[in-house]
């Protein structure tokens, strides 16, 4: 555990990190892990409602991807979204309460635990559609190209999106119209209840892209320093102008596919063995092994991170329901563009 | 003159060519809209003009360039997507609908999609069953997008301009046998506001509402029941969502009939909406049902005489409309 962070970190991929980055890592993915957590509680409390669509287990891989993201770079996420919105820096606050369907949430509550949307951080939700995005952000990297912008966008989607025609015909444009985008495969294994072994005969994602002409390979999505130092890479050779490349990121989800999943598909001792290497954990171990982090300094990250999450508990139960007058809000827009 | 007369499609290629030199993030994808020039010729010599970057050819994935034209949309451009027939644009109905109708409520009214999409429509020109049909009523189904239906060489001209400054989603339907029709050059005053339908032709006995390749017709049915004293009024849609309610109803309040002249099916059309909201909003001051001349509920047939058997054409508007009247005086 311990050669293998720090050998990416100094060796393989040769990007600086210093010890206070890489507990910030570790506080990132420990935000995400410990928020899901309560929204977990919430919803069997009835305070969130709806599908919802726990990240446990991949945190590594939104936190690793948003380190190499500027701010005016744009991100597209799937409906397992709430870990790509709290790395992307979207407040928890906000978030919190979108799942509460309250005004104050980052949607109007409009949205939900799956369209997170928030514009200023240039983060464009939350896509209930498998592989519903990717042109989406095709589009936006083509917009981007015309204007001269220098800007990534990063386009997240699961291993199941691969199946859809719109993975094909996105990988294709973007190689095609040489854009400035990076596509990020979470590949979890399963597409809901199906493994990847039964429904695709290629089940290396990043061949596929490949064969398209992106730059593409396969990285631990349980190292968040691996995923973050393969992000730096591609971004950079991106906004080099070098076109698209996609990310596959193997990891696991360690909760059903939604709230609702009995997980007859797969086998608990599958699920203990992932556990054992996820990446919050991978990353304690390394940490503690290499004495950069003491048992106390452990303490005060989750008193912080708990501490944000109870403000954002009660930020959510203060805050007011949409007016049912303004429900017609945003379906269309009144002003000239 | 002649040579101071336009064709439906060169107001098109005008209006497109017009919006490209006005606005730089104006852009135009789809298939064969370039090197082609149009699978109808809309945008023949533009590519000449604008160049490869701004009238781009895509690969045959409509899901992939209408998703690609809303992600533009958001990024800031004013894409204008092309899909070759309505048919074709279902390959696309995830991206219109899922995507390109919902996200700004569902952002809470954040992100904005200023985009049009353009497609051919209707049946004539013996197609048959997949290139054929009118289902531009489905998309009028959703909120979230508007949907123009120009049936004039005016509309054609103003009204592409005006969907582009439009903020919101807009879908274009232009009926395949308009290309052709031709008509005085017009001024952008013979284009009200994109959202309003207009009295085509006054008239006194029945309302007949319509849109797009049927207001030709309509209006032919108009005249020819004048020859027989029936004072018909032609009012035209133009805009299927949101529909000029108040048009519509001012005409029915003042002739007491109404029939509706739709190219889609009857079942679950937008005649039948039409149909009801008269019903709701005019009961009182109807003296017959409303009637409604739709299509017959059959994919399109390839031979002309199935195709004009199944689409609304003059002679069953007149019948219909002197039936109408018939069945009153007997009454």
């Amino acid at each position: 555990m311990q050669t293998d962070i720090s050998k990416i970190h100094t060796d393989t991929h040769k990007i600086h990190m210093d010890i206070a980055h890489i507990k910030f890592l570790f506080k990132q993915m420990l935000r995400i892990r410990r928020f899901e957590e309560k929204c977990a509680e919430l919803y069997t409390e009835e305070k969130i409602r709806g599908f919802l669509h726990l990240y446990i287990g991949e945190e590594a891989i939104a936190v690793g991807i948003m380190q190499a993201l500027k701010p005016e770079d744009a991100v597209f996420g799937t409906y397992r979204e709430h870990g790509h919105a709290l790395a992307r820096g979207l407040s928890m606050d906000k978030v919190m309460s979108e799942m509460f369907g309250k005004v104050t949430g980052s949607s109007r509550g409009r949205g939900g635990s799956m369209h997170i949307f928030d514009v200023e951080k240039q983060f464009y939700g939350g896509n209930a559609i498998v592989a519903g995005a990717l042109p989406l952000a095709v589009g936006l990297a083509l917009a981007n190209k015309m204007q001269n912008k220098k800007n990534v966008v990063v386009c997240f989607f699961g291993e199941g999106a691969v199946a859809e025609g719109e993975f094909h015909e996105s990988l294709n444009l973007a190689k095609l119209w040489h854009l400035p985008i990076l596509f990020v495969c979470e590949n979890n294994g399963y597409a809901m209840g199906t493994a990847l072994a039964i429904s695709e005969s290629e089940q290396h994602i990043f061949r596929k892209a490949q064969s398209y002409g992106l730059a593409a390979h396969a990285v631990d999505g349980m190292n968040v320093v691996e995923v973050e130092s393969a992000a730096s890479q591609y971004c950079n050779s991106i906004r080099n102008g070098d076109g698209p490349c996609l990310l596959e990121c193997n990891t696991y989800r360690f909760r059903g596919h939604s709230m609702f999943d009995t997980q007859l598909y797969r086998k608990a001792d599958e699920v203990d063995e992932w556990k054992s290497k996820g990446p919050i954990k991978k990353l304690k171990r390394w940490l503690e092994a290499n004495d950069k982090l003491s048992a106390d300094e452990l303490i005060e990250i989750e008193d912080e991170v708990a501490a944000e999450i109870n403000q954002a508990i009660v930020f959510a139960e203060g805050s007011q329901l949409e007016e049912i007058s303004d429900l017609y809000l945003g379906v269309y827009a009144e002003e000239e563009s | 003159m002649r040579n101071q007369s336009l064709t439906y499609r060169e107001a098109l290629r005008i209006a497109i060519e017009e919006a490209m030199n006005a606005d730089e993030r104006v852009v135009l994808l789809g298939e064969d809209v370039g090197n082609y020039g149009g699978c109808y010729a809309v945008s023949k010599g533009l590519s000449e003009t604008f160049g490869s970057n701004r009238i781009i050819d895509t690969p045959l994935s409509e899901s992939g360039f209408v998703g690609a034209g809303i992600g533009a949309a958001i990024g800031g451009m004013r894409p204008i997507v092309e899909i070759m027939t309505v048919n074709f644009s279902l390959l696309a109905l995830d991206q219109i609908v899922n995507n390109a109708a919902t996200i700004r409520h569902m952002s809470g009214n954040q992100v904005s999609i200023p985009l049009v999409i353009r497609m051919a429509t209707g049946a004539g020109k013996q197609l048959a069953a997949q290139h054929s049909h009118s289902l531009e009523n489905w998309y009028a189904h959703v909120p979230g997008i508007k949907v123009l239906t120009p049936a004039t060489v005016a509309d054609a001209r103003y009204m592409l301009g005006m969907a582009l400054k439009d903020p919101n989603p807009v879908m274009f339907f232009e009926h395949v046998m308009l290309y052709n029709e031709s008509a005085a050059i017009p001024v952008p005053e013979d284009c009200p506001d994109m959202c309003s339908a207009i009295v085509r032709q006054t008239g006194t006995d029945i309302s007949l509402v319509t849109y797009g390749g049927s207001l030709p017709k309509a209006l032919e049915a108009a005249r020819q029941l004048a020859q027989q004293d029936v004072s018909v009024e032609v009012i035209d849609l133009r805009s299927l969502r949101p529909l000029d309610t108040d048009t519509l109803f001012r005409s029915v309040d003042k002739t007491h009939r109404l029939l509706v002249v739709d190219e889609g099916w009857r079942t679950g059309s937008l005649a039948g909406e039409l149909c009801a909201l008269v019903a709701e909003n005019c009961f009182w001051s109807l003296d017959a049902p409303p009637i409604r001349v739709c299509s017959e509920e059959v994919p399109i047939p390839y031979p002309k005489h199935l195709e004009d058997a199944v689409t609304p054409q003059v002679a069953k508007i007149v019948e219909a409309v002197l039936g109408l009247l018939k069945q009153e005086i007997v009454s």
